[in-house]
């Protein structure tokens, strides 16, 4: 039973899901932007359950001073002050009357502003460098197929800067088609797009297979188990 | 490097019972759909000329063919204005300004202007109308030397259809697709053997979790950024069960960060079966599986920080990713450890590619819950999947010669079949 | 092992801090420096400027800003140029959103730009803040046939009926372009699929670099022109400064896409530097290792 029930809700309410796409009469119309709203409304109440689990988490770790602790405290303290600001309005132009928790002047803005926005932007840039080490480590000539690699990566590279218009700008008219900027566009729209689109057949396959066996029963893993 | 995915060795003579039941469910739904066709049709209305009609003033033409009905494949509420235009619209900047459509609830009036179309518009659609109500409409023709109305047509009646028309080639892919899955299903099922060549990713798990047992190290693993109605999550948490007992029996620590709190639930039950299923549930530790942020950038703050002190020996990333796939990647290569990754969002597959020791590509990650588990009715889906890839292949192919054809040779019968094919092919978005 | 063989293996196996250094010293250079290069304009970027330029005067543009402080960095100096173009051009500027932050970059261009730039521009006759609609792609589908139907008001709260602007429309069939500036989901692809070619509304835009390679087949079809990340919107910037010399005279104002183009031209071609250098030396060891088999 304890199985039975969601493997029913799951296989009817997908088998009505995927039929109600070619109803377009009422209330199958609707039904799609319906579940996504009943799933925003389960997910939203999950914060409170990861809001929870952060708490206990963190707090148990700066209780037994286990290991990386103060990590820990900063973690706990931030969401606290945070959640504080946001629900007092603290700094809100409008007060705690005001409607928008996030208006320009509150401390819940400059928290987002001049905290939140500059720690993303720095892992965000971090990528910058990722990627430098990443290509210097893969980008080999190991074999034929690395090496093609390599060429492609290499002209695409220079191809997005002044120096690939520089480089072969000594070419003719005629001889257009042989330029960097030239063949690093036509790789990203003919090659690129190309491997793009068959990876892209390949998941959209995948997706109805996972999605049937969902469905239909046979991988319940999702459940817990098999 | 083969060409296709699998492939099933041919084993004449017996029939398998898969192949009926597969044959009955698509002539069934076949069957439905003959029959809710005319259910779905759109009840014929008929837009006709009611003699109404004004002088046409000098310099433009009203509007030829004035047709109007019920909106077709729609959920009521919607009156479709079709028409053709005079021979004076030459589009924009000619003598025809544009066209002012009038709705009445009599062929005598009071008509209103309901809408407007630019110069070159056959078409309006009224979303302003009741279901069931009868409307006439007249367009009129709008330039500089005046303005001249259309004769009358109608009445239209909206009606909401059971059946969206338009879709009809969706549906016959969708029951191709799922024909394909069931028989295949059925087929393994039955005992028959079948070939599924070795994914390499999924072959190193053994080893990877092998690895982490010997060094004392744990094991991450990262189910995506996305939530439980992403099918790439779904897909990575029936990965986590399969490598969750894999870790149970290794006696090994698995840890397992989530963005989400949904995700953070749905996992945690599922590695606790795995463990209980593995003979060891008090080895479970419900602590390892924990959320994180929802914040993409924090997560893998997070994540990453938990990398660097702990230094997991094995690390997988199996879900939904976007930019911070190459900060995880870059960081588990900093700390030695054997990374596996799969996910199906494109962009990010070059970061694991150049970064991961194996990746699962696309469509990899939703066969590999089949791989792993080894089950003939889960490994039939694979085959499925393999068998539409080819269909796509062959629709490619097939299209691509036939529409070059006709390009180059003009043959109006071949025109017609490019024509078709690129219909089919084309979807009316919902 | 001679030195210079050990030289080449201790370069072939760098630490990756003295990447990140180099890279880190360049960018940084780079920045202080304020270092620009010329751009050439790629077919797909001229396309989008053409259009924009060829309008006649009093055209309506709807623009979707459908992104986040996030992906500003890249996307903000064409929404910035896109704004800029249409003023010149006299368009009327329809400004949506379908992400909730989009309605605060649509908030700061009308203020960094329209309102300090274009003071005479008059809201509600020649650009309207239509505001964030939840819905995605929902919103798209409903306003390219009844706009009313969803926005009652605009951002403001003003009628729309009451704004001259939104008189006679009913929804966004007729418009002269769609010029969408998208950082993911809903976005650029949405514009096209549900309002450019079911409405019959020529669409344009620009997303993030990353994204760009997704919307490459809707090109040149359904989307008249793609500017994908920072190096097209550079492109752009110096397409609107060669045909309105003007913007030459503050830089560090109109031109910022071109000016962050330095950094990154700059990480790119340490990428490449270390790229070769990885090569050569990896290509030495090898013939080593193969001599001295």
């Amino acid at each position: 039973m304890k199985r039975t029930i969601p493997l029913l809700i799951t296989g009817i309410v997908g088998a009505v899901l995927v039929i109600a796409y070619f109803i377009p009469h009422p209330p199958f119309d609707s039904l799609r932007e319906d579940f996504s709203i009943f799933f925003d409304i389960i997910a939203a109440v999950a914060f409170i359950l990861g809001g929870g689990n952060l708490i206990k988490m963190h707090g148990n770790r700066v209780s037994r001073r286990e290991e990386g602790w103060g990590y820990s405290l900063v973690t706990v303290v931030g969401f606290l002050v945070v959640l504080a600001i946001g629900l007092t309005k603290v700094g809100n132009p409008d007060g705690f009357r005001g409607s928008s928790v996030t208006a320009a002047g509150s401390l819940f803005d400059y928290a987002y502003q001049f905290v939140f926005r500059p720690c993303a932007a720095t892992m965000f840039a971090l990528l910058a460098f990722y990627v430098a080490s990443a290509s210097f480590r893969a980008f080999r000539a190991k074999n034929l197929e690395a090496t093609i690699l390599l060429l492609v990566a290499f002209t695409i590279l220079i191809g997005r800067t002044f120096v690939g218009a520089w480089m072969t700008s000594w070419l003719p008219d005629s001889l257009h088609f042989l330029t960097i900027p030239y063949l690093a566009e036509k790789i990203m729209v003919v090659l690129n797009y190309a491997g793009n689109r068959a990876i892209m057949i390949g998941i959209a396959l995948g997706i109805v297979s996972t999605s049937l066996k969902v469905i239909i029963g046979i991988d319940r893993s999702y459940l817990g188990s098999d | 490097m083969q060409p296709f995915g699998s492939v099933c060795p041919q084993h004449p003579g017996r029939r398998a019972g898969g192949l009926r039941s597969a044959t009955a469910f698509v002539s069934g739904l076949i069957l439905f759909v003959c029959l809710a066709l005319p259910l779905g049709a759109q009840v014929p209305t008929t837009a006709g000329s009611a003699g109404v009609g004004l002088t046409p003033a000098g310099g433009v033409s009203p509007v030829r063919d004035l047709e109007a009905a019920d909106t077709p494949s729609d959920r009521g509420e919607s009156a479709t204005v079709r028409w053709a235009p005079p021979r004076e619209d030459t589009g924009a900047g000619g003598a025809v300004l544009g066209y002012a459509i009038q709705r009445a609830p009599q062929p005598e009036g009071p008509f209103e202007t309901i809408g407007q179309a630019s110069p070159g518009a056959t078409r309006y659609d009224d979303t302003h109308v009741a279901n069931g109500e009868r409307y006439f409409y007249r367009v009129v023709t709008l330039s500089a030397s005046g303005d001249v109305a259309s004769p009358v047509a109608g009445p239209a009646i909206a009606r909401a259809q059971w059946i969206n028309t338009n879709q009809w080639n969706v549906f016959i892919v969708l029951v191709l697709l799922l024909g394909f899955n069931l028989y295949f299903i059925e087929h393994i099922r039955s005992g028959r053997k079948t070939f599924i060549r070795k994914i390499a990713g999924l072959e190193a798990v053994a080893e990877a979790v092998g690895r982490a047992t010997e060094m004392g190290r744990p094991i991450l693993f990262v189910p995506g950024i996305q939530d439980m109605n992403d099918i790439q999550t779904v897909a990575g948490v029936t990965i986590l069960g399969h490598i969750g007992r894999t870790v149970a029996e290794y006696d090994s620590q698995l840890v397992v960060p989530t963005s989400r709190a949904l995700v953070m639930t749905t996992a945690r039950e599922t590695v606790k079966e795995a463990y209980l299923s593995a003979g060891r549930p008090e080895s479970y530790n419900e602590d390892n599986i924990y959320y994180v942020t929802d914040e993409q950038f924090g997560y893998v703050a997070g994540v990453n920080g938990y990398m660097v002190r702990n230094k997991p020996a094995t690390c997988f990333y199996m879900g939904a990713f976007f930019a911070e796939s190459l900060i995880l990647a870059e960081t588990g290569n900093s700390i030695g450890a054997i990374q596996v990754a799969g996910t199906a969002m494109p962009a990010q597959l070059p970061f694991f590619v150049a970064a991961c020791d194996y990746t699962l590509i696309g469509e990899e990650l939703f066969a590999a819950s089949a791989y792993l588990s080894g089950e003939p009715k889960q490994l039939g889906s694979i085959k499925g999947q393999d068998i539409g890839k080819f269909v796509g292949m062959l629709s490619i192919i097939l299209g691509v010669s036939i529409l070059t054809l006709a390009d180059l040779t003009g043959w109006e019968p071949l025109t017609r079949i490019a024509e078709f094919i690129q219909s089919f092919w084309s979807t009316e978005l919902a | 092992m001679s030195r210079f063989y050990r030289i080449v293996e201790a370069i072939n196996e760098l630490d990756k801090r003295w990447v990140f250094l180099v890279v880190g010293l360049a960018v940084v250079t780079a920045t202080i420096f304020r270092l620009t290069f010329p751009e050439v304009p790629t077919e797909m970027v001229e396309a989008i400027y053409e259009k924009v330029e060829n309008l006649p005067a009093g055209s309506r543009v709807v623009l979707p800003f459908d992104y986040d402080p996030g992906s500003e960095p890249e996307l903000q100096p064409m929404a910035d140029a896109f704004v800029r173009h249409c003023a010149e051009k006299g368009h009327k500027m329809y400004f949506i959103a379908l992400w909730p932050l989009g309605q605060s970059m649509v908030a700061g261009v009308i203020d960094n730009v329209l309102r300090e730039e274009y003071p005479d521009l008059v809201y509600g006759e020649d650009y309207v803040d239509l505001g964030f609609k939840a819905g995605n792609e929902g919103v798209i589908a409903v306003i390219l046939t009844d706009l009313k139907k969803l926005y009652t008001t605009d951002s403001r709260g003003n009628a729309i009926d009451r704004i001259p602007m939104m008189q006679g429309i009913s929804s966004i069939r007729g418009f002269d372009l769609i010029l969408s500036v998208s950082a993911g989901y809903p976005g650029l692809k949405e514009w096209v699929q549900y309002g450019g070619t079911p409405g019959n509304i020529p669409v344009a835009g620009g997303c993030t670099a990353v994204q760009a390679p997704l919307l490459y087949p809707y090109y040149p079809d359904q989307l008249l022109g793609l500017m994908g990340g920072i190096k097209a919107a550079a492109e752009y910037e110096y397409l609107v400064m060669e045909g309105y010399p003007k913007f030459k005279e503050r830089p560090t104002r109109y031109l910022t896409a071109l000016i962050r183009m330095g950094p990154q031209t700059v990480a790119h071609l340490s990428i490449v530097f270390f790229i070769v250098l990885g090569n050569v030396t990896f290509q030495i060891l090898r013939r080593r290792r193969r001599r001295m088999n």
